[in-house]
This record gives C-alpha cells, structure tokens and sequence, in this order.
C-alpha cells in the first residue's frame, strides 16, 4: 500500500528523532558534564545536533524517491563491419 | 595600378569642380572621380566588350556560312543557334551524299559470257539441249544447217575460251574455223541465246535430246565422210593426172633430149653418109617424138593442172566446211597438193631448160643447114652442071670444075676467113650482146626460179603455219575437254550437293508432316478419352458431393448441438466466475479467479475468442483475486486525504518544510469535497484538490472508471501516495470488464446457438 508508506516514514522519522534527540541530549550531557564544566551549551549543542541530524535523514528518508542517482557511463563504442 | 589610378584621382580631386582640396572632401571626390572615371572606363569596358561579343558572333556566323560542318557542331552544341543561323543565313544546306561507285562494266560481253556460262553451267544440259536448236535457228545465214552442234561446241568452245582468256590461264586462242565470221556470229547467238534465255525455259526431254544430239553426230559424220571422200577421190585423180603429167613431162624431157643429141650427132656429121640420112631420119623421127611428146606432155599438163585446181577447189570447199575432224586431211591434202605441184614445177622447169637447149642446139642446126644450103647453091652457081649430090661425083669431075671449083673454095676460104676475122671482131660484141641476153633471160629464169621458189617457199610455210595451227588447236582443244570435264564433274558434283539437300529437305518436311499428324491423332484420342474421363469424374463428384452435403448437414446439426452445449456451459461457467467476484470482504480481496477462469478455459478450449479473453485477465486476480468496488470506495477517501496532505510535494519541492507547507494548505484550503466533472479537462483542472473533488464526485456516482482517470492525472506525492489504489482499481476495473465481455459473449453465442422451435 503506497498510502501506507508514507506514514511508515513519518513513524520512523519520529522515532529516529526521538532517538537521535534522546542521544545527542545524552550526548552533550556526558560532554557538558564531563569536558565542559556542567555549561548549557553542550547539551543544546548535543540535543540541536541530535535533532538536525534527524531532520536531515527525515528529509532525506521522505525525499529518497525523488533524488536523482547518476552513474557514470562506460564508453561503449560500436564498430560496424 | 592601383597606386596610379589612387594618383590619378589625386590630381583629379586637385582639379576637381567639388572645391577645396581637404582630407575628408578627398574621399569624396575620391568617390566622385573614380566614379567619373569608373563611368568612362565602364562605358570603354561595356563598348569594347560589345565589340568583342559582335565580332565573334559575326565571325562565327560567316564561318557558318562557310562550313556547314562547323554549322551544324554550333547548331548541336548551342540550344537556339539553329534558328540564328536559319535568320542570317537561311536554311542548312542539305547533307550531301556520298558517290555510289557503280561497279565498272569490265567487258560486259566477257561478264555476261560468263553469267551465260555460270547459267550454262547451273543448267547446261537443258540449256545446252535447248541451245542446240537455238542456234540452229537463230544465225542460219552464218552456220551451215548440217553442223549445228559442231557450232555448239564450237561457241561452248568458244566461250569456254573466253572463260579462259578472263581467268587469264591460257591465252586465248580464236577456235578454228572461227577465226572471222564465229565471233559476230557468237556475240549474235550469245544475244539471241540471252534473248531466248529468259522467256522461255522450258528443258526438252533426254530422249529428245540424245537423238537430236544422235542425229547431229550423224549428219557431221555423213559429211565428214563425204567431204573425205570428195578430198580422196579428187586427190587421187590429181595424183594420177599430175604422175602422168610428170611421166609425160620427163618423156617429153627424154624425147626433148634424144632430140637434141641426135640433132647434135647429126650436125656433127663425121658418119657416113647412108649412116647420115638414117641418122637424118632418126632426127625426124625424134623430132616428131619430141613434138608429140611435149604436146602430151603439155596436155598432161593442164590436165594436171585443172585436177590441181579441182583439188585445191574441193580442198577449199571443205575447208569452208569447217569440220574439225576433216582437218588433218584437208592438211594432207593440201601438202599433196603442194608437193604435186612442186614436182610439176619442177618438172616444167627441167623441161624449159631442155627446151632451151634443144632451141640453142636447133638454132645452131639451122644456121649450120643455112650455111650448108648457101654453100650448095653457091656450088650451084658455080657449077650448075653438078647435080646436087656432089658427094658421088668425086671422078667425073674436070680439072676446070675442079680449079674453079678451088678457086671457089679458097674464094670461099677467104670469104670465112674474111668472116672469121670479122667474127672474131664482132665476138667480143656479140658474146657480150649474147651475155646480156644471157643474163636477161638468166635473170628472167632467175626471176621466174625466184618466184616460184618463193611461191613454194610461201606455200610451204602457209602448210606449216596450218600444220602448228591445227597442232595448236588440237592442244586447245585438249584443254578445252579437260576444262569442260571438270566443269561438268564440279557440276555433277554440285548436283549431288543440291540432290543431297533436298532430300534432306524433303525428307525433313515429310517427318514433320508425319509428326504432325501423329500428335493431331494423338490429341485427338488424349481428347476423346479426357471427356470421357471428365464426364465420368463429373457424375462421381456429383454423387460424391451430394454425399458429402448430407454429411455435412448432418455433421453440422451435430455442431450446432455442440455448440449449444459448449455455449451453454461458457455461460454458465462465466456466471460462476461473475459469482466469485461477489465474494470480496470488506477489505479483503475475492477469491482467486484462478478456478473459475480455469473452468471457462477448459469448457472453452476451442473457444479463441474466449481463450483470448481469459488470458487478457490479469495475473493478479487470477493468483490474488480482486478487490470489490466497496472497499475500493472506502480506500479512496483515506487516499483523499493523505493526497491533500502532501499536495505540495514533488520532484523540486520535497523538503521538510514544504511537507509541513503542503500540510498547512491542506488544512487552511476550503473547497467542496465533490465537483462535477466538466466533460472536458483544461489545464487549470489538473489541480491535485480539483482533480480529487472530481474523482470523489464520480466515485459517490459509482463511476470507478472516472475516478481512476482523475487520479491518474496527479502528479508528485500525491500521485505516489496514490498508485496502490490505483493498480488495484486497475485491475478490478480490467478484470470486470473481461468478465462482462465474456458474459456479453456468452450471451451471444447463447442467443445465436439458440434455434427457435
């Protein structure tokens, strides 16, 4: 069902959101507390990270149907005899 | 050259009328001068080109004239020059026409000889049978009619010489006996013969023939033998009258002789005197002899001479003849002749100069008498008392007489001693007035021995000239034969060639003529027998046809029940398949049509047509089965939904935003969930949300079709979210209508199966 698909990708969209989000929160907490003297900005950073590397494969999970894939073509040469 | 005109229009742009002198106003005068100039030299350049173009066409226009050759190249290579030249010099001279050499005539008598020949030569016996007559015929005044073929073969000879003399072998020797009168006479046959040649060819018969040819021999050989005899009986008597003539002659020459030695002895006159009157009487006596026989001999003579001349006529007259075979005898006789007349000349001439003599020795005799008797009558004188015997009367004489009788006598001495010596004076005279007699009559007799010496020598040469002449002739007409023989063999052989063709001819023909007709009954009876045959083949075909029909129409009452069968079950068989179709759920799919599209298959084996329609389902609902309209229906508006969601997105915008874009539009756009379809889609319908509100207005019709069609033309997202539904859609609407037409099929073969009671 191609009506179902799209929804397929919005869950995984989520969950991968929720996933990526979740460890760049981690993340940038373990960092912030560990490297980086308990700042804010770590854990922002992390969480942002998290979330825009989410939106970045949701965007490209929703717009792999549509990107172009090239391959270089191999010079094929025909001789008639 | 260009500097020099840039110079020239420099000084001419000095003088220009166009004013100062200046840079820019150069350039113009520049192009004033050079255009003055240009238009000079333009109209110097168009007038000489002019003069060019005229010349040359007046050149080559009076070279036309000239040469019609050369016309007629222009005419050929330049389209319209033709009639140019037809303007200016009127029309073309026609072609002329080369000079037919006539073969010369060379000797046309020797070519047509030569036709007559060939002609002869093709048909020599008809026309050499028919030609006999001809010239029987046709110069009667020149032939003899007894001798027609020797005239034949004489102008066959003739002609065969002319053939010769034109291949140029042998000379050309004049047939004898056809010396003067054969050629005119020829050429007037030739002609006649030609003449009679073309009308009238008709060939007499052989017998006809062989005994004209029998009878011409015969008559040539009765004159020949004729003509022999004539020579031979007029030889023999010119012999005999020349023999005797000659035997005459050298009597009277023997005669002539005794004569003149009787007379010689008798002038002597140293016998006694008894002895003298004998001897005187003797003289007599031979003169007699002698005068009769030169009057035989004479006689003798002429007889001989007219038998000669008798001879030389018939010799002549058969020469006249002009038989060939006579010739050798005409020769013969003419030597006998000539040699006859040799020995009488001769003869003559012995006897001439015997006559002579005797004329001297008589001569002599007379003057001796002459004197005698002048001495006796001078003793008379003297003594006219002496009787005239003085001889007897030696005693009675007196011494008187006797003194004056030698007084007379030494008188008488002295007188022939006077005339002696006036002999002796004169005889220079007189032996050389005797000389010159002599010599005049020598010259005379040498004259006459010369002329007839010549005349024999004349005719001596003549009789040989005959002689070589015949041998020559002879020789010829040797040749000739064998020229004839081979003639006549390539003739005979060339018969045969001819004789061999026409067989073949012939026989060819009759073998064709026999072919024909052997195939003409061939056919015939092929005909006859194909009719038969035919007509025999159509009765069974009839029979067989008529039996064939009721087969069929039995067979087909067979069919037509098995088609009702076969119909039926179709029918029956597509009323199960439409029964499964009922069997879709709610959101499952039918039953797989595999069984019953199986069924129609096997009822329907021969079926094409159904066979074809039960292949055109698709593979889906025979395995899967299809989904019903209703669970289509209810599908269709979670697909409406989702399509308005993602109406935004396509190939260029497909980002996250634009999802979230497209998601806002779908909430804030407002429009009515079902519009009408318009019957015909313009661009600005094409718009996802119309397009849906087009397909839900036709699905609440029922019209799944329309719907599908409307969703067809969406684009982007919205198209990918709906492709499930719609391959579906697809198929069920593929599947319905296979199974309808199958139905609708079903039905008509029902119906046309169907007989009516």
């Amino acid at each position: 069902m191609s009506e179902k698909e799209l929804g397929r990708k919005w869950d995984r969209c989520l969950a991968d959101c929720a996933v990526k989000f979740g460890t760049g929160l981690g993340l940038g907490i373990v960092f912030s507390v560990v490297f980086f003297k308990r700042r804010t900005w770590p854990i922002v950073f992390g969480a942002g990270l998290g979330l825009g590397m989410a939106y970045s494969n949701c965007q490209n999970d929703l717009r792999s149907r549509y990107v172009l894939h090239s391959k270089v073509a191999k010079y094929f040469s025909f001789e008639q005899k | 050259m260009l500097r020099v005109c840039w110079k020239g229009a420099h000084a001419a742009a000095r003088q220009c009328v166009c004013g100062k002198v200046k840079a820019h106003p150069l350039q113009h005068c520049r192009r004033y001068t050079t255009a003055g100039d240009s238009g000079s030299t333009a109209g110097k350049i168009v007038a000489a080109s002019l003069l060019t173009v005229g010349g040359g066409l007046g050149g080559t226009i009076l070279y036309a004239k000239w040469d019609p050759k050369f016309r007629a190249n222009i005419e050929k290579s330049v389209p319209y020059s033709d009639q140019l030249f037809e303007m200016a010099l009127g029309p073309p001279p026609p072609p002329l026409v080369p000079l037919q050499k006539k073969p010369g005539k060379i000797e046309p008598l020797q070519i047509s000889s030569l036709s007559e020949a060939s002609k002869e030569s093709k048909q020599p016996k008809a026309k050499a049978k028919k030609s006999d007559p001809e010239p029987v015929e046709a110069p009667p005044a020149v032939e003899e009619a007894p001798a027609p073929t020797p005239q034949t073969l004489e102008e066959a000879s003739a002609e065969a010489a002319h053939i010769i003399s034109a291949i140029g072998e042998v000379l050309s020797v004049p047939a004898p006996g056809t010396s003067d009168e054969s050629p005119p006479g020829h050429t007037a046959a030739g002609e006649e013969r030609k003449d009679h040649h073309e009308p009238a060819l008709k060939e007499r018969p052989a017998e006809e023939v062989s005994a004209r040819l029998a009878q011409q021999d015969k008559a040539e050989q009765d004159a020949l033998a004729a003509l022999t005899a004539g020579l031979e009986e007029s030889l023999g008597s010119s012999a005999k009258t020349t023999l005797q003539a000659i035997g005459a002659q050298e009597a009277a020459l023997t005669a002539i002789a005794t004569h003149t030695n009787k007379l010689k002895e008798a002038m002597d006159s140293q016998t006694h005197p008894d002895e003298k009157s004998t001897q005187w009487k003797a003289l007599n006596e031979a003169l007699s002899d002698r005068t009769r026989a030169m009057e035989e001999a004479e006689e003798a003579l002429l007889k001989a001479k007219g038998e000669l001349e008798i001879l030389r006529g018939v010799i002549n007259s058969a020469k006249q003849s002009k038989i060939d075979a006579a010739r050798p005898q005409i020769l013969a006789a003419e030597e006998n002749l000539h040699s006859m007349i040799v020995d009488l000349d001769k003869v003559v001439t012995k006897v001439q100069t015997a006559q002579t003599e005797a004329k001297i020795v008589s001569q002599y005799s007379e003057l001796v008498n002459e004197a005698k008797a002048q001495f006796q009558q001078e003793l008379a004188n003297i003594t006219p008392e002496i009787q005239a015997n003085w001889k007897g009367l030696s005693g009675k004489l007196s011494a008187d007489d006797l003194n004056s009788l030698i007084a007379h006598a030494h008188r008488r001495i002295d007188q022939l001693n006077r005339e002696l010596a006036e002999q002796r004076v004169r005889e220079q005279i007189h032996i050389e007035a005797a000389l010159e007699q002599q010599k005049l009559e020598d010259q005379k007799a040498l004259e006459r021995a010369v002329a007839s010496a010549l005349e024999h020598r004349r005719e001596d040469m003549r009789l040989e000239q005959e002689k070589k002449v015949q041998e020559v002739r002879e020789v010829m007409e040797a040749e000739m034969r064998t020229q004839l023989r081979r003639q006549a063999a390539a003739h005979t052989d060339h018969l045969r060639d001819v004789l061999k063709v026409q067989e073949q001819e012939l026989h060819e023909e009759a073998q064709e003529i026999l072919n024909s007709k052997m195939m003409e009954q061939e056919t015939r009876y092929r005909r006859l027998t194909q009719e038969q045959l035919d007509t025999f083949t159509l009765d069974m075909n009839a029979a067989y046809a008529r039996l064939k029909g009721i087969e069929e129409a039995i067979d087909s009452h067979v069919i037509a029940e098995e088609e009702a069968r076969k119909a039926h079950q179709l029918w029956l068989s597509v009323e199960a398949l439409n029964y499964t179709l009922k069997s879709a759920g709610a959101d499952s799919p039918t039953e797989p049509l595999e069984g019953a599209v199986g069924v129609i298959k096997e009822n329907c084996a021969e079926n094409e047509f159904a066979q074809a329609l039960t292949s055109a389902l698709p593979e889906e609902s025979l395995s899967r089965g299809i989904y019903g309209e209703a669970s289509l229906r209810a599908r269709f508006y979670d697909i409406r939904r989702l399509a308005r969601r993602v109406a935004l997105i396509d190939e260029t915008r497909n980002s996250l935003y634009q999802y979230f874009l497209s998601y806002l539009q779908s909430i804030l756009l407002f429009e009515r969930e079902q519009v009408a379809p318009p019957v015909k889609l313009a661009p600005e319908d094409l718009d996802t949300f119309r397009l849906l509100a087009y397909a839900t207005y036709s699905i609440e019709r029922g019209d799944l079709e329309l719907a599908a069609k409307f969703i067809n033309q969406l684009r982007g997202e919205s198209q990918r979210v709906a492709q499930d539904w719609l391959k579906e859609t697809r198929l069920t609407l593929e599947t319905k209508q296979v199974i309808s037409l199958l139905s609708a099929y079903a039905n008509a073969v029902g119906l046309g199966t169907t007989q009516a009671p």
